[in-house]
């Protein structure tokens, strides 16, 4: 749920990350956070196992700037790829603006894609959204390695309603700032319409 | 679809800043705040320092989340309150519909007085976000809003 607040004259909106285990939800906000400009960020906070599994989630405030007068301000949020977590996932949920996506590109992790976004069209209608509706970006991650499956066939088998697609690779930024950009881009064009 | 936006006018805001410092001191807390159970801090009273009140605001709705789906698991509907006791800082953290009322105090209070206090500022509170969400939807409705006028070029500026 977007928050605007007019007497501090901010906007607050809501993005989650989701994907399956490994695919790079988390890197994608540590790449951000490492580029940004220290007074446009607050703390990246990651609830993580000890081995740097996401446990709970990350999550990081962004400042993109200012629409009308009005300090536009992203929270940032991912959730826990593991199949079994499933119940932190639904809390992410909560109150989402906006749904990134992050496909991991290798061949042998389809599957895993395939499940994880059948997984996310649940648990956003057990919220009360539908994937349809709701600002929503895929980003296709891991581009560099070798053993990846063709983008056409990615975009075949994961593409569910002509959304904005992105080729990328987290780990060097390739993609990460295009992918949120979009992403914000529609939840302030949903705003709009009110 | 997502959600109406909530949105706060200048003068719901300061009432809701007004209940928090009144119940600041009331406490004898450190600090109050207010904040949205899916993690979007509203307000916040007392000393803050270099709080991150944005991380907290998450982090105390993440607590709050986690709780509440531990209630269900155990057959219980809710935890309308979840205590943190620590060796010098304390925090208490009340449930109210879709908000949190978080009070941070130290040896200069005690629970029980914070549990009291922190349930009669609840209600002010609630019947006071109750308004804000009335007034959200009806702002929302009507497409008068300020941010009908916003362009493409303003989002666009964002990014360039």
């Amino acid at each position: 749920m977007t928050f605007i607040n007019y007497a501090s004259r901010e906007i607050n909106c809501k993005i989650v990350y989701y994907g399956p285990g490994l695919c790079g939800k988390t890197t994608n906000l540590q790449y951000i956070y490492d580029s940004t400009a220290p007074q446009a960020k607050g703390k990246l906070i990651s609830l993580a196992t000890e081995t740097d599994r996401t446990l709970f989630f990350d999550f990081m405030p962004l400042e993109l700037g200012t629409v009308r007068g009005f300090k536009t301000r992203f929270h940032l949020y991912t959730v826990p790829g593991q199949v079994y977590y499933d119940a932190s996932r639904k809390l992410i949920l909560k109150g989402v603006d906006g749904v990134v996506f992050v496909a991991d590109s290798q061949d042998e992790r389809m599957d895993a894609n395939i499940e994880s976004l059948n997984n996310l069209e649940e648990n956003l209608q057990s919220q009360g959204y539908d994937l349809s509706t709701i600002p929503y970006v895929l980003q296709l991650n891991k581009r560099d390695l070798p053993n990846v499956t063709p983008v056409n066939e990615l975009t075949q088998e994961l593409v569910r309603k002509g959304e904005p697609v992105f080729e990328a690779v987290a780990t060097n930024g390739t993609g990460v700032f295009d992918t949120l950009k979009a992403v914000a881009k529609q939840v302030l064009t949903e705003l709009r319409k009110g | 679809m997502a959600d109406t936006p909530f949105i706060i006018q200048e003068h719901q805001f300061q009432r809701i800043k007004s209940i928090l410092a009144r119940l600041c001191v009331e406490c004898a807390a450190r600090a109050v705040f207010l904040v949205d159970r899916d993690g979007q801090p509203i307000a916040f009273h007392g000393e803050i320092g270099e709080m991150d009140t944005t991380s907290f605001a998450s982090l105390a709705a993440g607590n709050v989340a986690a709780t509440s789906s531990m209630a269900k698991l155990i057959g219980e509907d809710v935890f309308p309150a979840v205590v943190h006791e620590g060796e010098r800082e304390s925090i208490f953290i009340s449930v109210i519909g879709r908000s949190l009322l978080v009070v941070v105090f130290d040896e200069r209070s005690t629970l029980g007085l914070v549990k009291i206090r922190t349930k009669r500022a609840s209600h002010e509170v609630a019947a006071l976000l109750d308004e804000v969400s009335r007034d959200s939807e009806a702002i929302s409705a009507s497409n008068n809003s300020f941010f009908a006028e916003i362009t493409d070029e303003d989002i666009d500026s964002l990014f360039s």
